[in-house]
């Protein structure tokens, strides 16, 4: 544990009915750091911040605050606030009483309380709203005196689970920034999870991605985009092509038939690789001028750009382009050093990266598709 | 003829709610001979006792249920919820049973020569004399009406999200703090209309008031019945002390539901 860590989590294992939702779990957040735990549902985030909360018990393993274990102090005893997924407000306590329920508790004067009450709600932007009714209040709203209702406490740490999940685009943007502000202005540590990548690049300091229980990789929003550690992160964080490679020696790597010029280094000979290309890097140029060329099967149009799908020796690249392309066209692409970046291979090599499909469900489909294809090929051998 | 709902609602409740309160109405304001008085409502004042009577046993047991049914209903919502509906059916199994056999039971329990007597007088206690008391009746109510105490408490009290309560424990309150500040308020409702169920059958039963409580423990229902079944047939007063029980217990209702409205927010109510 580093000196600086307010929470320490050390060797938690959990499960509930059998089930492994936490594997011997590490993770060392620093004092004011905003800390996003980003994975998809059902990859143990919101276990792990109701660990913290005290909500539920590990089956092993340390929680340490500020390097005290913590293990057995229960949740109205833990220095830190929770914005449940639904803000779950008190709905027969008015706005007010809502924000200042923990600092009755906790037996405040009642002008200290209606001095916080007052200065947290203009820090949420709702001042005047004290004799609300909070069912009355807008979902954003709701969200806003749930953060006043936390914050008021002046907890070490705050726990922030999906708060922004129920809120519609726009509303959400707004309330990342204010977050973030309110984080920065107050010099709290928030620990937020979200399954929403665009969200956890935007708003932390540090991210750490999750998957089946463990950690993925721990990193700069930058870091983890443009460095991603395996091939999980690569397609969880963005859009990733990952084509298999061979590394044949530093700086130089094959793979689609061809040998790159990249600025990985540090592999062995001959390496096996998987090789991450950004869609937003590649460059379209004539078949003929570009490093390899393929066919195009589709084209979306996004709005900011256009999905085009291209076959390469029947793996299916994803670019961005600004400008559209003709299905069935032959087109070249162009990639330079800094557009190729190295992973090792690990568990998910192969999982992940061809765009035949989106999601898992239907890339299951697809591959059934081309088996029997290939069946039939080989029959009529 | 097509008939409108409404229509079908009409008539039911014209002949099965407005002409029996009507007839009510009329034999209590009327004299044999069909002349209009006022005499018979003057003449309940004259049973002022046995109204106080039946009120005090009716609260009590209402109080004893809600003080028995709160924790039980609270218990039963704290269970793994695959075995909720059967400890809720267990609760409910005694009310399929015929209410005059369920009494009748207690009959044979609390007798002089009865099985609690039985007992006692073979591990050599004097006889308790259990029947023809007060604290029969109360007892006979508790058994009877403690289901109606409970259902509604435990239908509310599972509705209660659990993040509310997560809530309030992350704010650093402790079990008894979560009890006072968040249960028991949300609760209201549940303890209003349970409430209301126990009460207003308890305060108006003749049944077990007759059969555990003798004579000398005569309830406003028993009255009432004595004036239609009994030999001072009177239907002119039995029907002025059924008005002023209504009124009573209109009176009653009103009180509960003006303390419900203010202590719970309507909006939560009408939503959940």
């Amino acid at each position: 544990m580093s000196k600086d860590s307010i929470i320490s989590l050390k060797n938690i294992t959990v499960s509930f009915h059998g089930q492994t939702i936490l594997k011997d779990f590490n993770l060392d957040i620093k004092d004011g750091e905003f800390v996003t735990l980003l994975g998809s549902s059902g990859c143990g985030k919101t276990t792990t911040l109701r660990i913290i909360g005290g909500f539920v018990k590990p089956d092993s393993g340390e929680i340490l605050f500020a390097g005290k274990n913590v293990n057995n102090l229960p949740a109205h005893k833990r220095e830190v606030n929770t914005i449940f997924q639904n803000y779950a407000l008190f709905p027969h306590l008015n706005v007010y009483e809502n924000i200042a329920f923990g600092m009755r508790l906790h037996k405040k004067s009642e002008d200290d309380i209606k001095e916080q009450v007052t200065k947290m709600l203009k820090v949420v932007s709702l001042p005047g709203f004290e004799n609300r009714n909070v069912s009355s209040l807008s979902g954003g709203q709701q969200q806003r005196v749930a953060i006043a209702r936390a914050l008021v406490n002046h907890p070490k740490v705050l726990l922030l689970d999906e708060p922004l999940g129920a809120l519609d685009l726009k509303l959400r943007k707004d309330m990342q920034t204010e977050l973030k502000n309110i984080q920065k202005q107050m010099g709290i540590t928030f620990i937020f999870v979200t399954h929403d990548q665009e969200e956890a690049l935007s708003m932390s300091d540090t991210v750490v991605v999750m998957d089946k229980g463990s950690i993925q990789q721990i990193g700069s929003p930058q870091s983890i985009y443009n460095e991603p550690e395996n091939a999980f992160v690569a397609d969880f964080i963005g859009e990733s092509n990952i084509i298999d490679g061979i590394m044949r020696k530093d700086y130089l790597v094959e793979f689609a038939g061809k040998e790159f010029d990249c600025l990985d280094s540090g592999f062995d000979k001959d390496e096996k690789v998987d090789v991450v290309i950004r869609p937003e890097d590649i460059e379209v140029s004539p078949p003929t001028s570009g490093h390899i060329s393929g066919v195009v099967t589709s084209v979306t149009f996004k709005g900011v750009h256009y999905e085009i799908i291209v076959d390469i020796d029947g793996f299916k690249w994803m670019i961005q382009s600004t400008e559209s392309q003709n299905p069935g066209d032959t087109i070249g692409l162009i990639l330079q050093p800094d557009d190729i970046h190295i992973m090792k291979k690990s568990k998910y090599s192969g999982e992940f990266g061809d765009y035949s499909a989106f999601s898992d469900e239907m890339y299951e489909v697809y591959k059934e598709k081309k088996k029997k294809n290939k069946k039939r090929v080989g029959g009529k051998k | 003829m097509k008939l409108k709902p409404s229509a079908i609602y009409i008539i039911w409740m014209t002949l099965f709610t407005l002409i029996p309160m009507a007839l009510v109405l009329y034999f209590a304001f009327t004299n044999p001979m069909g002349k209009f008085t006022l005499d018979n409502i003057i003449n309940v004042g004259r049973y002022s006792s046995i109204f106080l009577k039946s009120i005090w046993l009716g609260a009590l047991s209402t109080i004893i249920c809600l003080l028995i049914g709160y924790p039980l209903a609270y218990m039963i919502s704290k269970v793994n919820t695959k075995y909720q509906n059967i400890m809720v059916m267990l609760i409910m199994l005694p009310m399929w049973m015929n209410f005059l056999l369920r009494t009748y039971a207690w009959m044979t329990i609390l007798e002089n020569n009865g099985i609690i007597n039985n007992i006692l007088s073979s591990i050599g206690i004097a006889p308790l004399s259990l029947i023809n008391t007060s604290g029969a009746v109360v007892l006979g109510m508790v058994y009877n009406f403690l289901p109606y105490m409970i259902l509604p408490i435990y239908s509310i009290i599972v509705k209660i999200d659990k993040k509310i309560i997560e809530a309030a424990q992350d704010l650093g309150a402790g079990k008894r703090k979560v009890f006072s500040k968040i249960l028991l308020p949300l609760s209201i409702p549940g303890i209003i209309s349970g409430i209301t169920m126990v009460f207003v059958p308890a305060v108006s039963t003749f049944i077990i008031s007759k059969m555990l409580g003798g004579g000398s423990n005569i309830l406003i229902g028993d009255l009432i019945e004595m004036q239609f079944l009994g030999n001072s047939y009177n239907p002119h007063l039995g029907s002025a002390i059924s008005l002023v029980l209504m009124i009573l217990i209109l009176i009653s209702i009103g009180i509960m539901n003006r303390f419900d409205r203010s202590s719970i927010n309507e909006d939560y109510m009408s939503h959940h």
